[in-house]
C-alpha cells in the first residue's frame, strides 16, 4: 500500500490535487478583499466575521489548512528526493529551453510560504487569541498594514512571485493528473496565463490602492 | 578551427574526478563531435596518455551508446540529435566546450564520460514487454490497429534509451523514457491485455532505481533527440490512475 | 574434402523443414533445466534465441559487449523486413521468396536452408506484430507493405524507417521477460575471448569484464555465436564502429570453418566520405531509389553545381544500362555502376568519389508533402550530416562496405564444423549466397533466432543431457584461459606509438582499394603483401596505455584489429581463389563484354569453407558442392 500511495506518481497526484484546491480557494479570498475598498469596514467584517464563525466554513477551514501542509510536505519531500536523485550537478548548467517558471517552484513556494506565516500572524493569530488585536475589526488591521511601506514592499513582491507559482502549477496540475488534450492543453495553458496574471494584480490593486490612494 | 576542451576525467567509480583541459588546434569545421574526440584520443595514445572514455557505437543516431552533456545540453546544443550526429561545424573557433558525463544518481559514473545505464534495462526487464511465447502468436493481420494509433505507438517506441531526458531534467526524473515504452504498448490492442501489471511494476522500478521525480520542466522533450513527446508523460500518468 | 556434411533433409524442398521437425530429437523439460546454453550477441538473432530457448526451458547466459542487449547493431536497420504473407494478393509465395533470395544470391547459397527461411519467415511477422512492434499500417487497420530491389512483389513490412530498431526492441522485450522470469541471465560488457573446447565439443568461452579487465570463464553445453558480421574490416562502413568478427575468428582458429568469406556486400546509396577523419559512413535506405534517379555529369570533371546541369547533359547511368529495372537494380549491380562512372572520372565533388541522387523529377510529379511523408527522416538526417538540403538539391552519395554473406560454415542445424557451436545471424554463410537481397537481414536473423535455432538444437543436446553442469575449474579453461592472458599481455606489451583505430584505417584502405567492390588477381596478390607488411608494423609499433585489469577501450579495438590481420588475409585468399564473378564478388578477369559479372557453374558451384590448420600455416579448402533441384541455374540478368 505504502509503495502505491508514496509512489513518485500518487505523490504528484496528490500535489496537483491538493494544488488545484487551493487554486480554487484564491478567488474567493480575493473577492473578500476587494470589501476592503469600501470606505466602510462593515461587509469586510461581516464576511471575516461569517469566515470566522459559520459551520461549514469552519470545516472548509481545517480542510484548507490540511491541504496546505500537505502541499508542502509533498512538495518538499518531492524536492528532497529530487535533489537526493542528482548528487552531483553539470559545472556548465542547463540551458535547455524549458519553461523557466517551473525550474524555481520550491523557492517560489518557498516565498509564498513565508509570507502566508507573516498573513497568519497578522490575522489568523488574533483570531485564534495568540496575538493581541480584535478579531472583529480585521478591516482596520489590514488598512493599517496597508500604510507601512515596507509591508506593501514585501506584499506586492511575494504576490509577483506567487504568479510564477500559480502559471506552472495550473497547467503543471492536468498534466500530472493525465488530463492532456490536443485541443483542451492549449486553452488551459491560456487560462492558466491569464488566472496568473488576474490573481496577483487583483491582490495587488489592493494594496496599492490603499497604501497610495487612501 | 581552435578549441579548449574541458573534460571531465574520472579514473574509475571510487576515485574522485576532475576537469581537464585539452587544447585542440586542428578541428575541422567537418568532423563529427566523435570524431574529434578521436583523434584527441589518437594524440593521447601517441604521447602514452590515458585515452578518453566515452560510449559510442553505430554513430548513426540510433543505438544510444553515445551520450555526453556539451555546453549545457545532452548531446550539445543541436537540438534533435545525438552526440554521434553533432558536427563541429556548430562550434566557434576559440571557443570552450565543457564535456560532462551524464548525472545521475541511478546512472553512477564508471569512467571518464562513461556512465552505468542498467537502470534502463531493470525497468524494462519489470515489465516492458507483452508476454506471448514464439510461435504462439496468431496471423498479424488478426490484430486490427487503427493506423493513428499505430503511428503515435510508433513516435513513442523510437526512444533510443540513451537517457539524454534524465541526464536534462533537473530532478534526474526517468518518466519520460518510461513512459515512451508504456505509450507504445497501451496504444496498442496487444498490450491492453497487461496494461496494469505492467505500469504498476515499471513505475515501482523506477521509484526503487532511485529517479527523481517529474515537474512537469519540459527539458526532457527539450533534449530528447528523437523528440518524445511529454504527451506521453501524462499518458503514463492516466494509465497508473486506471492501474488502482 | 568429405569433412563437410549439411545434413540436409531428404524429400521434396517444401517438406523439409517440416519432416526434420518431425523427426528431430527432442529433450524433456526437466531435462532442459539442466542444461546450459551460451549465446553470444543480442541481435536480432542472439536476443530471439535467447528468448525462445528460456521459454523452452533452458538455463541461457546471454553476453553482449554493449552496455544494453538493446543497442546490438539490429538495432540500425532501416528498410524493412521480408515475408511471404502475400498480404498483397500480388502473387507472391514461399516459392517466390526462396526463388528472389537464391537469384538474388547468384546462385551460391543453399536450397535447403533459404527454403526454409523463406517458410519461417511468416512466423516471424506474426511474433513481432504480437510482441508489439508497430509495423505501418494501412487506414483500415491491417499491416502495409512496400517493395525493394530485386523483387517484383510488395512484401517488405516496415516501420518507417526504423525497421530494425523496431524488431530489436521487440526482441529486447521478449529477452527481458526471460531475464525477469530467470531463465536468460545477461552479461552485458562482456567480450568473448575464446571457445573453450572439452573431446572436441564446445562447452564454453572465456570472456573478458569490459568495465573491470576481469577475465572470466563460463561453461555450457552448448555455445552459439550471434555476433554479426565483419564489414568494419573496411574501416568505414555502414556498421558499428565496434562491430568485429573477434568472436567468430576465435572459434574458427579452435576449428569452425569460415565459409565464402569474401562475399561482401558493398551498400550502394551511403552518405560519402566527407573527410579524411571520418570513422563511420551512414547507410540512406535502398527504399530511397524507388523514387529518386541516379547520375552523373556526362562531361568528364563538370564542377558545376547539380542544378545547373541542363538535362541533356546528364547520365542516368542505371536507367540507361539496365532500363528493365532501372534504379531499382539490386545492391550489388548499383554499387559497381557506380564505381565505374567515378573511376571513368565522372563522379561529383571535391573527391569526385560520388554520385547524385535526385528528387527533383519526383518532387516535381508527385509533391514536395507527398516526398516529405515517405522519406522525411532520411532528409532531415542526410540533412544533419551534410547540411544539404536535399528538396533542393539532389543527394550525393556512394557505396559503403555494409554486409557480410559469408561467415561461419554451418549445416541445415546450424552447427558449425565443432559439435555444439552454432552460428546464427548475420555470422553465419548459409542463406544470401553471393548476395543478399534488401529487407532479408532481418528476415533471416530473426528466423534464425526465434525459430530455426531452438528447434535444431534439441536434436545434439537430447545426447547431452547425462552430462553434469561443467566445471570452470577444468583444465581445458585452465589452458585456454591461459592463452587468452597470454595474448592480451602480448598485445600490451608491443610499446610502440599508433594507435590501434589508426591501422585499422590503414588496413581498410588496403582492402577497400584491391578486394572492394571490384577485385583482379594483381590488386588481390598486392593486398596480401600490403596487409602482411601493415601487420608486422602493428606488432612492432602499436600502442595501448593503460592495463588489461581495468576498463581498457584501446586494449578491446587492438585485439578486434589484430584479428582483422588474420580474417583479410583470408577474405583475400578465398577472393583470389573465387576465379569467376558472381553477386558481390566481382572479378575484372571474369566479365561479360559489356560489363556484367559471368559466373562459372562449372568449377564454382560450391561454398568454400576454409579450415585453419595453425600458426602462419596455409588454410585447407574444403568445398561444399551447391545442388539446384528445385531453379534452374540462370544468367542473373536485371536488363
Amino acid at each position: 500500500m505504502n509503495k502505491i500511495l508514496f509512489s513518485s506518481i500518487s505523490k504528484k497526484f496528490v500535489m496537483a490535487l491538493a494544488g488545484l484546491f487551493l487554486l480554487m480557494f484564491l478567488p474567493v479570498h480575493l473577492i473578500i478583499n476587494f470589501m476592503l475598498l469600501k470606505s466602510n469596514p462593515g461587509p469586510f467584517n461581516e464576511a471575516a466575521h461569517f469566515m470566522a464563525t459559520f459551520p461549514l466554513v469552519r470545516i472548509a477551514e481545517i480542510v484548507l489548512f490540511c491541504v496546505i501542509i500537505i502541499h508542502i510536505t509533498w512538495g518538499i519531500m518531492l524536492q528532497i528526493q529530487n535533489w537526493l536523485a542528482r548528487p552531483v550537478g553539470y559545472v556548465s548548467g542547463s540551458k535547455a529551453e524549458t519553461s523557466f517558471f517551473s525550474r524555481f517552484m520550491i523557492w517560489t513556494g518557498a516565498i509564498v510560504f513565508t509570507f502566508l506565516m507573516l498573513h497568519f500572524f497578522n490575522f489568523y493569530f488574533i483570531k485564534i487569541g495568540l496575538v493581541a488585536g480584535n478579531p472583529e475589526d480585521f478591516y482596520s488591521v489590514a488598512h493599517n498594514l496597508f500604510k507601512v511601506p515596507a509591508y506593501d514592499y514585501i506584499y506586492l513582491s511575494c504576490f509577483f512571485l506567487l504568479g510564477f507559482h500559480l502559471y506552472h502549477a495550473f497547467s503543471s496540475a492536468f498534466q500530472t493528473l493525465g488530463l492532456n488534450h490536443r485541443i483542451w492543453t492549449p486553452v488551459v495553458k491560456v487560462i492558466a496565463l491569464i488566472y496568473a496574471i488576474l490573481i496577483p494584480i487583483g491582490f495587488a490593486s489592493i494594496s496599492i490602492t490603499l497604501w497610495l490612494f487612501r | 578551427m581552435k578549441l579548449l576542451l574541458k573534460i571531465w576525467r574520472q579514473k574509475n567509480a571510487k576515485t574522485k574526478g576532475s576537469f581537464v583541459s585539452y587544447q585542440m588546434d586542428n578541428v575541422s569545421p567537418e568532423m563529427a563531435f566523435l570524431e574529434m574526440l578521436d583523434s584527441l584520443n589518437k594524440r593521447l595514445v601517441e604521447e602514452d596518455k590515458d585515452p578518453v572514455a566515452f560510449d559510442h557505437d553505430c554513430r548513426e543516431g540510433i543505438c544510444g551508446s553515445c551520450g555526453m552533456y556539451i555546453n549545457g545540453h545532452p548531446h550539445g546544443p543541436v537540438p534533435a540529435i545525438t552526440t554521434c550526429h553533432l558536427s563541429m561545424r556548430f562550434f566557434k573557433d576559440g571557443e570552450t566546450v565543457w564535456i560532462e558525463p551524464w548525472r545521475a544518481k541511478p546512472f553512477p559514473v564508471i569512467k571518464d564520460l562513461i556512465v552505468d545505464r542498467q537502470a534502463f534495462d531493470k525497468i524494462q526487464i519489470a515489465g516492458g514487454f507483452i508476454s506471448v511465447n514464439t510461435g504462439s502468436a496468431a496471423d498479424a493481420n488478426s490484430i486490427l490497429v487503427p493506423k493513428k494509433n499505430s503511428d503515435e505507438a510508433f513516435n513513442s517506441a523510437i526512444c533510443i534509451g540513451c537517457g539524454a531526458c534524465v541526464a536534462a531534467c533537473k530532478n534526474a526524473s526517468a518518466m519520460l523514457f518510461v513512459s515512451a515504452k508504456i505509450s507504445q504498448f497501451a496504444l496498442l490492442p496487444q498490450g491492453r491485455i497487461e496494461a496494469i501489471e505492467r505500469v504498476r511494476a515499471m513505475v515501482a522500478k523506477m521509484d526503487e532505481v532511485g529517479f527523481g521525480n517529474c515537474s512537469n520542466t519540459g527539458s526532457c522533450e527539450a533534449e530528447c533527440p528523437k523528440q518524445i513527446k511529454l504527451t506521453n508523460i501524462a499518458r503514463l500518468n492516466r494509465e497508473y490512475f486506471k492501474a488502482y | 574434402m568429405g569433412k563437410l556434411n549439411s545434413k540436409i533433409p531428404d524429400g521434396p524442398l517444401a517438406q523439409k523443414w517440416t519432416k526434420y521437425k518431425a523427426s528431430a530429437k527432442l529433450v524433456n523439460p526437466a531435462n532442459k533445466k539442466k542444461l546450459e546454453i551460451i549465446v553470444i550477441g543480442t541481435g536480432l538473432s542472439g536476443a530471439g534465441a535467447s528468448s525462445a530457448l528460456g521459454e523452452l526451458g533452458y538455463s541461457v547466459k546471454t553476453f553482449c559487449y554493449q552496455d544494453s542487449p538493446r543497442r546490438a547493431h539490429s538495432v540500425a536497420a532501416q528498410g524493412g523486413i521480408n515475408a511471404a504473407k502475400n498480404y498483397q494478393s500480388d502473387g507472391d509465395s514461399v516459392y517466390r521468396l526462396f526463388y528472389d533470395m537464391i537469384k538474388g544470391g547468384d546462385f551460391r547459397a543453399r536450397e535447403g536452408n533459404v527454403y526454409r527461411a523463406a517458410e519461417v519467415s511468416n512466423e516471424v511477422i506474426d511474433h513481432y506484430t504480437a510482441l508489439g512492434v508497430p509495423f505501418a499500417r494501412d487506414y483500415g487497420g491491417t499491416l502495409d507493405t512496400r517493395s525493394f530491389g530485386g523483387v517484383q512483389v510488395s512484401r517488405t513490412f516496415y516501420s518507417s524507417g526504423q525497421t530494425g530498431q523496431q524488431c530489436l526492441l521487440g526482441a529486447y522485450s521478449s529477452l527481458n521477460r526471460q531475464i525477469k522470469k530467470g531463465n536468460v541471465t545477461m552479461f552485458p560488457r562482456r567480450e568473448m575471448l575464446d571457445l573453450v573446447l572439452i573431446d572436441g565439443k564446445a562447452r564454453g568461452i572465456i570472456a573478458r569484464n569490459l568495465l573491470t579487465g576481469e577475465i572470466e570463464r563460463h561453461a555450457a553445453h552448448a555455445v552459439v555465436l550471434a555476433t554479426g558480421g565483419y564489414g568494419t574490416i573496411y574501416y568505414l562502413s555502414t556498421l558499428a564502429v565496434n562491430s568485429n568478427a573477434s568472436a567468430a575468428w576465435k572459434a574458427h582458429k579452435k576449428g569452425a570453418f569460415f565459409a565464402n568469406p569474401s562475399f561482401v556486400q558493398i551498400h550502394p546509396t551511403c552518405v560519402p566520405q566527407l573527410n579524411e577523419f571520418q570513422s563511420k559512413l551512414t547507410l540512406m535506405s535502398e527504399s530511397l531509389r524507388n523514387d529518386g534517379r541516379v547520375w552523373v555529369p556526362k562531361t568528364k570533371g563538370d564542377t558545376r553545381p547539380a542544378n545547373d546541369i541542363p538535362e541533356e547533359e546528364r547520365d542516368y547511368y542505371l536507367e540507361r544500362r539496365y532500363p528493365a529495372f532501372g534504379n531499382l537494380v539490386p545492391r550489388d549491380v548499383a554499387s559497381r555502376a557506380a564505381k565505374e562512372r567515378c573511376d571513368a572520372g565522372f563522379g561529383i565533388g571535391e573527391t569526385g568519389l560520388a554520385v547524385n541522387l535526385d528528387f527533383r523529377d519526383a518532387i516535381k510529379k508527385q509533391g514536395k508533402k507527398s516526398i516529405e511523408n515517405k522519406y522525411g527522416n532520411l532528409f532531415e538526417m542526410y540533412k544533419t550530416i551534410t547540411g544539404i538540403d536535399s528538396y533542393e538539391e539532389p543527394m550525393r552519395i556512394y557505396p559503403a562496405g555494409h554486409y557480410t554473406m559469408g561467415g561461419l560454415w554451418v549445416d541445415y542445424e546450424l552447427m558449425t564444423t565443432i559439435p555444439g557451436l552454432y552460428s546464427i545471424g548475420e555470422s553465419n554463410f548459409s542463406d544470401h549466397g553471393a548476395n543478399r537481397l534488401g529487407a532479408s537481414s532481418l528476415m533471416q536473423a530473426s528466423g534464425d533466432g526465434y525459430f530455426i535455432l531452438p528447434n535444431t538444437i534439441n536434436n545434439y543436446l537430447a545426447d547431452e543431457i547425462r552430462v553434469p553442469k561443467i566445471s570452470t575449474d577444468r583444465p581445458e579453461f585452465e589452458a585456454t584461459e591461459k592463452e587468452v592472458r597470454e595474448s592480451l599481455q602480448k598485445l600490451m606489451s608491443i610499446k610502440g606509438k599508433q594507435n590501434a583505430a589508426s591501422f585499422h584505417k590503414r588496413l581498410g584502405k588496403i582492402m577497400w582499394d584491391n578486394c572492394g567492390m571490384v577485385r583482379n588477381e594483381e590488386g588481390l596478390k598486392k593486398a596480401l603483401v600490403l596487409i602482411n607488411e601493415l601487420k608486422d608494423e602493428f606488432w612492432k609499433d602499436l600502442n595501448i596505455p593503460g592495463a588489461y585489469s581495468e576498463l581498457n577501450m584501446e586494449l578491446e579495438k587492438a585485439g578486434r584489429v589484430a584479428d582483422y590481420f588474420e580474417l583479410t588475409e583470408l577474405l583475400v585468399t578465398d577472393a583470389l581463389n573465387r576465379k569467376e564473378s558472381c553477386g558481390a564478388h566481382f572479378r575484372e578477369e571474369y566479365q561479360t563484354p559489356d560489363g556484367e559479372a559471368l559466373r562459372n557453374d562449372e568449377e564454382f558451384t560450391y561454398v568454400a569453407a576454409w579450415e585453419y590448420t595453425g600458426e602462419g600455416k596455409p588454410h585447407i579448402l574444403h568445398k561444399e558442392e551447391l545442388k539446384f533441384e528445385d531453379v534452374e541455374m540462370k544468367i542473373r540478368s536485371y536488363k
